[in-house]
């Protein structure tokens, strides 16, 4: 091995191991963006000023984000000689407290804990590996994710970080597209193409000047997984495209990242500079002869640049819009033609550890044909949403019911959605099904990039469908008639079917209008735009008809089938809807029942939230019930 | 030209490639694109202007009209959907007295949607400036504004 190379990963474990022998307590604080989100800043505050206060010493860390976003903000505190002990909810209150009576008393506090990381035992708090959150996740991309600190390329060394590099320098090219061949890693931008493929037919391709692009412009709303591997772990990316760039011979390679996600491309330019300075990125890496340079491109805020060629278009200062077939593959002339290999965050982020550990560590996780695991952001009606991963082909309903925690308020489970925009609705039957590329996408759906959002009876299938359809027609780049005007004809359909008019024959027409979008767009958007709409037709076809025929809601969501009333028997005169009202609608005198004005109100159902539990005056109606009232 | 523009232009090559990190940086520095500075931009990388347009337009990021000193931004996207971003836009719009993809009178604040920001797990949420505010009430959304005024 490099000899540079020893002495930089020996003195890296060795900082790495003296932390973990530190005399004094470490107190690691998740900041990604979730965590900030919720308040980390103002926590890592309160610690520095308990800790000035009461004269304690300790250090404080910054991680990334572990991916139980629903406990954040998490502290993790480490004292000499005890376990990790993971707590949930920190606020700048209760953190001081727990400093308090853990650091000075000894008190570990079970009742803010959530679960003792690594090994070690603590009485009262149960160990991560044993809850039901955990038990069934298996971790190789988000491996670090949490537990290093992102912008120190020395913790990433200490956890073996560059160690594929290094071997995959003292092979041949050839040799290394092999290895990625034979661990099936298929991409994880949500088709699931084989890598090895495209790396081989990249590597053959002819061209003096060949790129490596890495696709982080994760446009999915609702997934947020490739934010997370940039912010916690933002190495094993830069070194799986180094690998790459040598293994294809490119020279050069881009990050295309999404505007909204300024803290990722913080912690990429760091990332990028430190392994530059180290030499493991730059010229004459490790004194190979091998030189990669890696650039961070920004983008403007178009999901249609996840599309491959429309992607490589704004890379070169155009409108991103997707090339039509027939043209040549991008792997042969992509990037200002040349040869290009663009891979989603995930797929290279796996990299580094396949040719650290080779082919057969990766195929013995997952299942035949779909090999390692899958990253899911798990949100929306549901207990515990965050970031996981978990092998392929595991059950879908373990992942709602035991990882999740079950449905939010437990309410009754509708559906679940993956593949965003693209993807489907698989109802309750289709929990049973094994999580991987192929399956999902029989049953309708697709698995996408990892978006996985849970959906209960409060949620109305038709105004889901709506909505994706609404977003992929903003986001078509219009240069086809049938992704530009056929979703919108479809859109308005869907908008009468919400207004309450809907005509018989119009799911019939919907149906027919998706195929032939399908059959007749140029791009993987289009393409793919009416799967919302057909997947929930296929399970949800009762609550179309309601709409239709009844013209009613079930799920009490669309405002036009909708009516809110106040009982008049349950109404104690409280007044707090007539104040929370933003319309004036309601009126009433003190200790008196109130009413709804119905020409007044605009059906914002804040009257509804804000009537007390113990009285439950204002009711929702839809459909008879609604001509009734 | 604008002092600013000269040397925003001067740290690049000046090829056409470089079209989008330029607007990009000059958005940055005078929160829109003004007209006379996108002239600015097709002059130094010789194309017409109304390529430069046509990228510009072509990209949700850039705007062509001055912005308020707070950017709002509303998750609409699918997680934040189905917990009900609709409501805390509505009574964003309310509480402002704008429709979405306006900008106050006072210009202090302008308000735009947007699909994800990625932290779905705290939805509703809504950015402001750089900061998330995740897991958000309407009840809340006055309290926000007011960190602000
Ligand atoms: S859907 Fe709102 S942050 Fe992702």
């Amino acid at each position: 091995m490099h000899e540079a190379f020893v002495s930089l990963r020996a003195e890296a474990i060795r900082k790495w191991e003296e932390r973990q022998q530190s005399t004094i307590p470490r107190i690691l604080v998740g900041s990604a963006t979730c965590g900030c989100a919720t308040g980390a800043l103002d926590v890592i505050t309160a610690i520095e000023q308990k800790l000035q206060e009461t004269g304690i010493k300790a250090h404080i860390q910054q991680v990334g984000c572990i991916g139980m976003c629903y406990a954040e903000v998490l502290v993790d505190i480490i004292k000499p000689g005890r376990p990790r002990i993971s707590y949930k909810n920190m606020t700048p209150e209760t953190v001081a407290e727990l400093l308090e009576d853990y650091l000075l008393n000894d008190n570990p506090r079970p009742d803010l804990a959530l679960a003792v990381i690594g090994e070690g035992e603590v009485e009262g708090i149960p160990n991560l590996a044993d809850e039901p959150v955990f038990k069934s996740q298996q971790r190789i991309v988000l491996k670090n994710c949490g537990h290093i600190d992102p912008e120190s390329i020395e913790d990433y060394m200490a956890q073996d970080g560059y160690m594929g590099l290094v071997k995959a320098l003292q092979m041949q090219p050839q040799e290394i597209v092999d290895i990625v061949t034979k661990s099936e890693l298929r991409g994880r931008g949500g088709a699931g193409f084989p890598a090895g493929r495209k790396w081989n037919s990249c590597l053959r391709a002819a061209g003096d000047q060949k790129y490596v692009i890495c696709n982080a412009d994760e446009g999915d709303p609702g997934a947020f997984m490739d934010r997370s591997v940039q912010e916690g772990d933002p190495h094993a990316l830069i070194e799986g495209m180094t690998i790459a760039g040598y293994a294809i011979g490119a020279s050069k390679g881009y990050i295309y990242v999404r505007a909204e996600y300024p803290l990722a491309v913080v912690r990429l330019k760091k990332a990028i500079e430190q392994a530059k300075e180290k030499n493991l990125l730059g010229e004459n890496i490790l004194g190979s002869g091998f030189s990669f340079d890696l650039e961070i491109f920004q983008g403007a805020g178009a999901f249609v640049c996840g599309e491959s060629t429309a992607l490589v278009m704004s890379i070169e200062g155009k409108r991103g819009m997707p090339r039509p077939l027939p043209r040549p593959r991008t792997t042969e002339a992509g990037l200002w033609n040349k040869p290009t290999l663009l891979n989603n965050v995930k797929t290279f982020a796996y990299v580094p550890q396949i040719i650290h550990k080779g082919a057969d560590w990766f195929t013995s996780t997952g299942t035949e044909g779909c090999r390692g695991t899958a990253v899911f952001a798990l949100t929306g009606k549901i207990k515990r949403s965050g970031l996981i991963e978990v092998p392929m082909g595991i059950e879908l309903g373990k992942i709602i019911h035991e990882i999740g925690g079950g449905v939010l308020n437990d309410r009754k489970f509708k559906a679940v959605q993956t593949g965003g925009p693209s993807g489907g609705c698989l109802p309750e039957s289709k929990l049973n099904l094994p999580v991987d590329f192929d399956t999902l996408v029989e049953a309708g759906s697709m698995m996408g990039s990892g978006g996985m959002v849970v959906l209960d009876e409060t949620t109305c299938m038709v105004d889901v469908a709506r909505y994706f359809l609404q977003f992929t027609l903003e986001e078509s780049c219009g240069q086809c008639v049938p992704c530009r005007l056929g979703t919108l004809q479809m859109l308005e359909i869907l908008n009468e079917i919400c207004a309450g008019k809907g005509r018989e024959g119009d799911i019939e027409l919907l149906v027919e209008l998706g195929k032939s979008i399908i059959a007749s767009s140029i791009c993987g958007l289009g393409k793919s735009a009416p799967n919302p709409v057909l997947s929930t037709i296929n399970y949800f076809r009762d609550e179309y008809e309601a709409h239709i025929k009844d013209r009613a809601c079930p799920a009490l969501v669309c405002k036009d089938l909708i009516k809110y009333s106040i009982d008049v028997e349950k109404c104690s005169g409280c007044g707090l809807c007539r104040k929370n009202c933003p319309t004036e609608a309601i009126t009433g005198g003190k200790k008196e029942p109130h009413v709804i004005d119905q020409v007044k109100c605009t059906k914002c159902g804040i009257c509804y939230d804000v009537c007390p539990d113990r009285f439950r005056a204002v009711a929702c109606f839809t459909g008879k019930e609604k001509a009734a009232v | 030209m604008d002092e600013r523009v000269k040397n925003i232009l001067a740290s690049f090559r000046g090829h056409r490639s470089e079209i989008i990190p330029i607007l990009q940086a000059v958005q940055h520095e005078f929160g829109y694109l003004p007209e006379q500075e996108m002239k600015e931009i097709a002059k130094f990388l010789r194309v017409p202007e109304s390529q430069v347009y046509g990228v510009a337009t072509f990209y949700a990021q850039f705007y062509f009209t001055p912005r308020g000193k707070h950017e709002i931004k509303v998750c609409l996207g699918t997680a934040c959907h189905v917990r009900g971003a609709n409501k805390i836009l509505d009574a964003l719009e309310r509480e402002l007295g704008i429709c979405c993809g306006e900008t106050t009178s006072d210009a202090l604040f302008s308000l735009e949607k947007v699909a994800c920001v990625g932290s779905c797990a705290l939805a509703p949420v809504v950015m402001i400036d750089d900061n998330v505010y995740g897991r958000l009430e309407t009840k809340k959304v006055k309290e926000v504004l007011g960190k602000y005024a």
